[in-house]
């Protein structure tokens, strides 16, 4: 039986090129291109380095998302990535990470179904650069009923294939953590250096399966989807207001100008 | 919520199609029509010069009884018996919270951990009034299953209004499983919290582009508004949780304010034993490693400390390495700096070097072009060193500093710690 890694993957603006139009206070996302989720793409390289180093690996990725992120998809089976999964439907847009989780948890349900295999480890990029929430793979993990281990920045499988040991990420160090399979995990970019496409990739990436989903065909409990589904709501979004100016600081010395500084730091509680 | 469009108002003349953030209008003939992408947030409402755009309500349906919920909790994170910086401030932000609620709603931290009952005075003395103790050897070391379970049962049992979490490693672990496993919203990386309309009107009249006009200061609702930064920071949006209690959020280290520590403070102890075994708890913590800070990149860095073509030669990015070392900062660069061949590109902020969002940045020598703006102007706090006072940085810095920069930043560095003895100074 082989060992089924699977992935959690999103498309996503890159937002380190999106523009506010600083007259309109909106958006400029003319010619932002969608690319792979940056932790995603972390997580899809270590379920390809398990499939290098280890015989009869199968990843699958599973995405959310509108039929554009099938575009997406192919980019991960151009890496190496064996077939892909995308669940599209108006019924699930508009959801939060509560509701998204519910229509990912039903698809990888699915999907097992379908394919009559279960998945041994599981992997989630730690955050998307959209939302940054962090909250969808720890969500899936309990809805699947997976301990998991985040914020994963090395990660080994012992031989048996029964077992992780990690290395995860803490704000003052690290802690190591062993986890029995099947388990989920979420890749932050210290984790490795994702691989690109190679020609033969682009090629055969064509003939992998690529199953694109409606939440009919997933069979998820609609009302647990979506926007009416989704706890959270947003109330107002805004621009930030455009930064003001401040305070030159007066001063006949750079002494007094240093010490003025400070001080306007110390009472801002900026340091 | 939902957002609909009324037909007969619609002229077609697609503003919000260009508006909405999330890509989510499209015109349907001459008409806009909301997409599956669409979050309700509202935008495209305050856009539409013809009122033709409606956010309506729906009814809460889902049995659950808001009224029974109660007070706000902090998640009162510990490691190894040491209380996070963010517990204490999510203290003082719980008691300003639950002061505009009401009279009665009560700051509660919940310490979970083995033998942590001492940190319990440390919390009082911050403004805690209440705390929930949990306490048990296998809690001795954070497990998302472990405290995940503890956690869940006990807001199962007191049922409150509002659960606070520091947006750490371990509370971005945590929070998202309790918040599933209570079937209940999460909002992450909070960076401020109301909970009364007007309070929210005045912070966004203060802060933000927002239109106020169509919030009533007098709402009643005191349900939490969660704002927060999204798509890398360049839109901000305030998200609510007005069926599902507990409300929860986790909120960025460093943004709340503590308060003023009164020793020998005292409130109420409540011990809540815990039911966990050993076989609930499905990973090992093997060792925990302290290491001192690496290097950070400028996405995730606290302080930059930023160069221009003002250094005059490479020599420069020494000096301001240096002071960066010293106050736990990271280099950054402006494209001049750059292309001079003083550092790698890798530094770069600006539209085509890297956006960041720092608590402080200092730019120094550095003129202030638009393109280097972009990448910095998201920044909490700019202080900018420039020789020339007309020097247009000037314009987006909190604190500007004219002269030159090789004298000051040599001073910076040496009186960098002596700050708070210069803050006592200048207070009498
Ligand atoms: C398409 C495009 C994209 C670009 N992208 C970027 C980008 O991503 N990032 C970026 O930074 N730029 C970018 N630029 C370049 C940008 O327009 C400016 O040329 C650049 O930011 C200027 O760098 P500077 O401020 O270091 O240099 P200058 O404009 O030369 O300013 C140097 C400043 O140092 C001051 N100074 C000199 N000596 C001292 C001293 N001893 N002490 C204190 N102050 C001193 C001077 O008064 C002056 O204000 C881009 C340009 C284009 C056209």
């Amino acid at each position: 039986m082989a060992f089924n890694i699977l992935v959690c993957a999103k498309q996503v603006p890159d937002t380190n090129v999106i523009k506010i139009n600083p007259k309109t206070g909106t958006l400029i996302r003319d010619g932002v291109p969608s690319i792979l989720n940056n932790d995603d793409a972390n997580a899809l390289e270590e379920a390809l380095r398990i499939k290098d180093e280890f015989e009869d690996v199968v990843v699958t990725v599973v995405s959310m998302g509108p039929p554009q992120a099938q575009d997406m998809l192919t980019e991960c089976l151009a890496m190496g990535a064996d077939e892909a999964i995308l669940i599209s439907d108006r019924a699930v847009g508009g959801s939060d990470t509560q509701a998204t989780s519910n229509a990912l948890v039903a698809t990888i349900k699915k999907a097992e179904k379908e394919m009559g295999k279960s998945f041994d480890l599981v992997f989630a990029g730690r955050q998307a650069i959209d939302g940054d929430t962090a909250q969808v793979g720890p969500q899936v993990a309990e809805k699947l009923d997976l301990p998991q281990v985040t914020y994963v920045e090395e990660c080994s499988l012992n031989a048996e294939m029964n077992e992780v040991t990690v290395k995860r990420n803490l704000e003052d160090g690290y802690e190591v953590i062993k986890v029995k399979t099947p388990c989920m995990l979420t890749a932050i970019k210290e984790l490795n250096t994702p691989r690109y496409m190679t020609i033969e990739g682009i090629f055969s990436a064509k003939d992998k399966p690529t199953h694109v989903w409606s939440a009919a065909d997933v069979e998820v409990d609609l009302s647990t989807v979506g926007l009416e589904a989704s706890p959270t709501n947003v109330f107002r979004s805004f621009t930030p207001a455009p930064k003001g100016k401040g305070e030159m600081i007066e001063a006949t010395s750079e002494k007094e100008l240093v010490e003025k500084l400070l001080v306007g730091l110390k009472s801002k509680h900026v340091i | 919520m939902a957002i609909k469009v009324i037909n007969d108002k619609c002229k077609g003349c697609t503003i919000c199609v260009k508006a909405c953030p999330f890509d989510a209008i499209e015109m349907k003939g001459k008409i806009a029509e909301i997409g599956a992408a669409c979050t309700a947030c509202g935008v495209c409402v305050a856009k539409c010069p013809f009122e033709a755009i409606e956010k309506v309500e729906d009814e809460n349906d889902n049995g659950v009884d808001l009224s029974e919920y109660k007070d706000i909790w902090v998640f009162a994170e510990q490691r190894q018996g040491k209380l996070m910086g963010v517990a204490l401030e999510l203290i003082g932000e719980g008691y300003r919270l639950a002061k505009e609620i009401s009279d009665d709603t009560k700051v509660c931290a919940v310490i979970v951990g083995d033998n942590v009952a001492h940190l319990a005075d440390e919390c009082y003395a911050y403004g805690a009034e209440r705390v929930i103790l949990i306490e048990d050897p296998l809690l001795k070391n954070f497990t998302t299953d472990g405290y995940t379970k503890v956690l869940t049962d006990a807001i199962n049992e007191f049922k409150p209004e509002i659960v606070l979490y520091g947006a750490t490693h371990i509370g971005r672990d945590l929070a998202p499983r309790v918040a599933a496993r209570c079937n209940t919203g999460l909002t992450a990386d909070c960076t401020r919290l109301d909970v009364r309309v007007s309070s929210y009107i005045d912070f966004a009249n203060k802060n933000t582009t927002l239109d106020t006009s169509t919030l009533d200061p007098n709402d009643p609702d005191t349900g939490i508004k969660q704002t927060r930064p999204a798509f890398g920071g360049n839109l901000m949006a305030t998200i609510i949780c007005p069926r599902f209690r507990p409300q929860m959020s986790t909120v960025r280290p460093g943004v709340m304010q503590k308060r003023e520590p009164v020793e020998g403070a005292k409130g109420e102890l409540v011990e809540y034993k815990p039911t966990i075994a050993a076989a609930d708890i499905r990973t090992e913590v093997v060792e925990i490693v302290k290491s001192a800070k690496e290097l950070v990149s400028l996405t995730d860095a606290e302080i930059i400390v930023s160069g221009g073509r003002g250094l005059g030669n490479e020599e420069g990015f020494a000096l301001l390495k240096d002071f960066a070392d010293h106050i736990g900062g990271v280099l950054g660069a402006s494209r001049a700096a750059v292309d001079a061949g003083w550092i790698d590109h890798s530094h770069q902020v600006g539209q085509t070097g890297t956006t960041v969002k720092p608590r402080i940045y200092f730019a120094c020598g550095i003129s202030g072009a638009i393109q280097h703006l972009a990448g910095m102007q998201g920044s909490d706090m700019i202080v900018a060193i420039n020789k020339d006072a007309d020097a247009p940085i000037f314009e987006v810095a909190d604190y500007g500093l004219v002269g030159d920069l090789y004298k000051i930043i040599p001073l910076l560095k040496e009186e960098w710690d002596n700050a708070d003895a210069l803050f006592d100074a200048s207070a009498k």
